[in-house]
C-alpha cells in the first residue's frame, strides 16, 4: 500500500510546510482584528483593500507594466551576461583585460545608477529597463565566467581528442557551467525585483513601487499594506518559479538542490 | 596574478575610460553625460571637501550598524533554529517565503513609524540577516558527524562541542556571508538615501541630480564605486585572516 503511505507522507509534508504560515496568518488576523491604530489596520481590511485595488483595472495599469519591465530587463541581463561571461571565462586574455573593470562594476551598488540613467537617458520605460538590466547583469556575468573557467580540463581535452566540432564543444562547456549560470541568475532575480520597485518609487507614474508609495503618501494605509503584500508575494512566486525551472534544467546535476550564494 | 595579466588589466581600464570619453563626447550633451576628463577633477575636488566625508561616514555608519545587527541576529537565530531539527522542518517554508520578499517594500510601512536614519539601518539589517541566517544554516548542515561522534566519545559537553566542532565548521560559511553582505549593506544604505533622503551619500547623489549638478553627481557615483572596492578588499582580507587555518584559504594562497 505504498500509495496510501505516499499520500500520508505528502500530507505530512504539506502540513509541515503550511502549518506555521497558516498559524502566523491566523495570529495576525486575530491580533489585528480589533486594531484601531492607523498604521496597523486589521488584516480583514487589508484583504478587502487587496480585492478593491489589485483585482480591478489597477492590475492592468500597474502590475502589468511592472512585470513587463522586470521581465524585459531581467531577460536582457541573462542573455548579455551569459554571452559576455562565456567569452570572459573561456579566454584568459579577455579575462585579464576586463577583470579590473569588472571588479569595479561588481561592487558599484546598482541603485546609484538610477540618478545617472535618469540624467543620461531621461525618464521613461527605457531607463527603468536599463537600471534593472545593469543591476542584474553582474551576478549572471561573473558566475558564468567562473563556471566556464572551472570546467574540468579532462573533459575539455577529451572533447578535443574526439575531435568534436567546435560548436558542440562550446555547448558542452556552457552545459558544464550551467549550475553556476543558474546560481547567478537566481541572485540576479532578487536584485531585479528590488531595482524594479526602487526605480518605480523614484521615477515613475505607474507600476507597483509607484502605487505603493502613492498610497503611503495619501495615507491609504490598508491599500498600502495590500501593495506591500503583493510585492512580497510576487518575490516569493518568482523565486519558486525559478526554483522549478532550475530543478528541471539541472536534473542531471548532483548538487542541483544545493544552495550557495544568496541574493538580497 | 602574473605581471602580464596585471598589465593587460591596466590596458583594459584605460580602454574602458577612453571608450567612455569618446562615447560621452560623441553622443551626449556634456551637461547630461560629462566626459571623464570633467568628472575626475570634480571627484578629486570632492575628496577635499568636508561634506563628502561626512556623507560617506554616515552611509558607512548605517551600513556597518545594520550589518553588525544582522550578523549577531543571524548567528543567534541560525544556531537556535539549527540546533532543533523539528523546528527547522516547521520553519523552513516560512523562511523560504520571507526570504525573497524584497526588504525595500518595508520602506512605505516603516516610514510611518520610524525616522529615515533608523529605517536605513533596519533595511540593511533585514537584507543582510537573511544572508547570514542561511549561511549559518548551510554551515550547520555541513557539520561532520564523525567529528561530532568523536567529540562525544571524548565526553565533550554540549557547549564544548559547539565551540570545538560546530563553530569551526560554520565559520567558513560566515566568511562567505561577510563577503556577500558588504556590497548588500552598501547598496541598501545608499538606497535609503536615494528613496527616503536619509542623510548620506545616497541623499547627496540624489540632491545633486535634482539641483542639476550633474558633473558632481557623476563624480559622487565614481567615488561610490571606489568605496565599494575598498570595502570589498577589506572584507576579503578579513575573511582571509579569520580563516587563515581553513583549507580553502590555504589552497588559494598556495596558488
Amino acid at each position: 500500500m505504498t500509495g496510501v503511505r505516499g499520500l500520508r507522507a505528502a500530507a505530512a509534508g504539506a502540513g509541515l510546510a503550511l502549518g506555521l504560515p497558516a498559524l502566523l496568518l491566523t495570529l495576525w488576523w486575530v491580533a489585528s482584528a480589533g486594531s484601531t491604530s492607523i498604521f496597523l489596520p486589521p488584516l480583514r481590511e487589508i484583504a478587502a483593500a487587496f480585492d478593491d485595488v489589485w483585482l480591478s483595472d489597477a492590475f492592468r495599469r500597474d502590475v502589468v507594466p511592472s512585470l513587463w519591465r522586470l521581465g524585459a530587463g531581467y531577460a536582457t541581463a541573462v542573455v548579455v551576461g551569459v554571452a559576455a561571461g562565456y567569452v570572459i571565462g573561456r579566454w584568459a586574455a579577455v579575462r585579464a583585460l576586463t577583470s579590473p573593470v569588472l571588479a569595479y562594476f561588481r561592487v558599484l551598488p546598482a541603485p546609484v545608477m538610477i540618478p545617472v540613467l535618469l540624467v543620461a537617458v531621461g525618464i521613461g520605460d527605457a531607463t527603468k529597463l536599463v537600471v534593472i538590466a545593469l543591476g542584474a547583469l553582474w551576478p549572471v556575468l561573473l558566475n558564468t565566467a567562473d563556471g566556464v573557467r572551472s570546467v574540468d580540463d579532462v573533459q575539455l581535452e577529451t572533447a578535443a581528442a574526439y575531435r568534436l566540432p567546435a560548436w558542440t564543444r562550446h555547448r558542452l562547456v556552457l552545459r558544464a557551467a550551467s549550475p553556476r549560470v543558474f546560481a547567478g541568475a537566481r541572485q540576479a532575480l532578487g536584485i531585479s525585483i528590488i531595482l524594479m520597485v526602487v526605480s518605480e518609487m523614484l521615477m515613475s507614474t505607474d507600476g507597483l513601487g509607484f502605487r505603493v508609495t502613492q498610497f503611503q503618501r495619501s495615507f491609504a494605509i490598508p491599500e498600502m499594506w495590500s501593495g506591500v503584500l503583493l510585492v512580497g508575494a510576487l518575490g516569493f512566486a518568482l523565486a519558486k518559479l525559478f526554483e522549478l525551472a532550475e530543478r528541471r534544467a539541472l536534473r542531471w546535476h548532483r548538487g542541483a538542490t544545493g544552495r550557495q550564494e544568496e541574493a538580497w | 596574478m602574473s605581471a602580464d595579466s596585471r598589465w593587460l588589466g591596466g590596458v583594459g581600464l584605460v580602454v574602458a575610460a577612453a571608450g567612455y570619453e569618446v562615447v560621452a563626447r560623441a553622443f551626449f550633451a556634456p551637461e547630461h553625460v560629462p566626459p571623464l576628463s570633467a568628472v575626475v577633477p570634480e571627484a578629486a575636488r570632492l575628496l577635499t571637501e568636508e561634506r563628502f566625508w561626512v556623507a560617506t561616514g554616515r552611509t558607512l555608519l548605517a551600513a556597518v550598524a545594520g550589518a553588525a545587527i544582522a550578523v549577531v541576529a543571524g548567528i543567534v537565530a541560525g544556531f537556535a533554529i539549527g540546533a532543533v531539527p523539528p523546528l527547522l522542518r516547521v520553519m523552513s517554508s516560512t523562511l523560504d517565503f520571507l526570504r525573497p520578499v524584497p526588504s525595500i517594500v518595508l520602506i512605505p510601512v516603516l516610514v510611518l513609524v520610524l525616522d529615515v536614519a533608523q529605517i536605513t539601518v533596519l533595511l540593511v539589517a533585514v537584507s543582510c540577516f537573511w544572508i547570514v541566517l542561511f549561511q549559518v544554516l548551510y554551515g550547520l548542515r555541513d557539520v561532520d558527524q564523525v567529528a561530532v561522534d568523536t567529540a562525544r566519545g571524548f565526553r565533550l559537553g554540549r557547549l564544548a562541542r559547539a565551540v570545538h566542532v560546530t563553530w569551526p565548521t560554520v565559520l567558513p560559511y560566515l566568511g562567505t556571508a561577510l563577503r556577500l553582505i558588504v556590497s548588500v549593506a552598501l547598496a541598501l544604505a545608499l538606497t535609503g538615501g536615494l528613496v527616503m533622503g536619509a542623510a548620506g551619500l545616497g541623499e547627496l547623489i540624489w540632491s545633486s541630480q535634482e539641483s542639476g549638478e550633474f558633473t558632481g553627481m557623476y563624480a559622487l557615483v565614481l567615488l561610490t564605486g571606489g568605496i565599494g572596492v575598498a570595502l570589498d578588499l577589506g572584507a576579503r582580507l578579513a575573511e582571509r585572516r579569520l580563516l587563515h587555518w581553513h583549507v580553502g584559504t590555504r589552497r588559494e594562497l598556495a596558488r
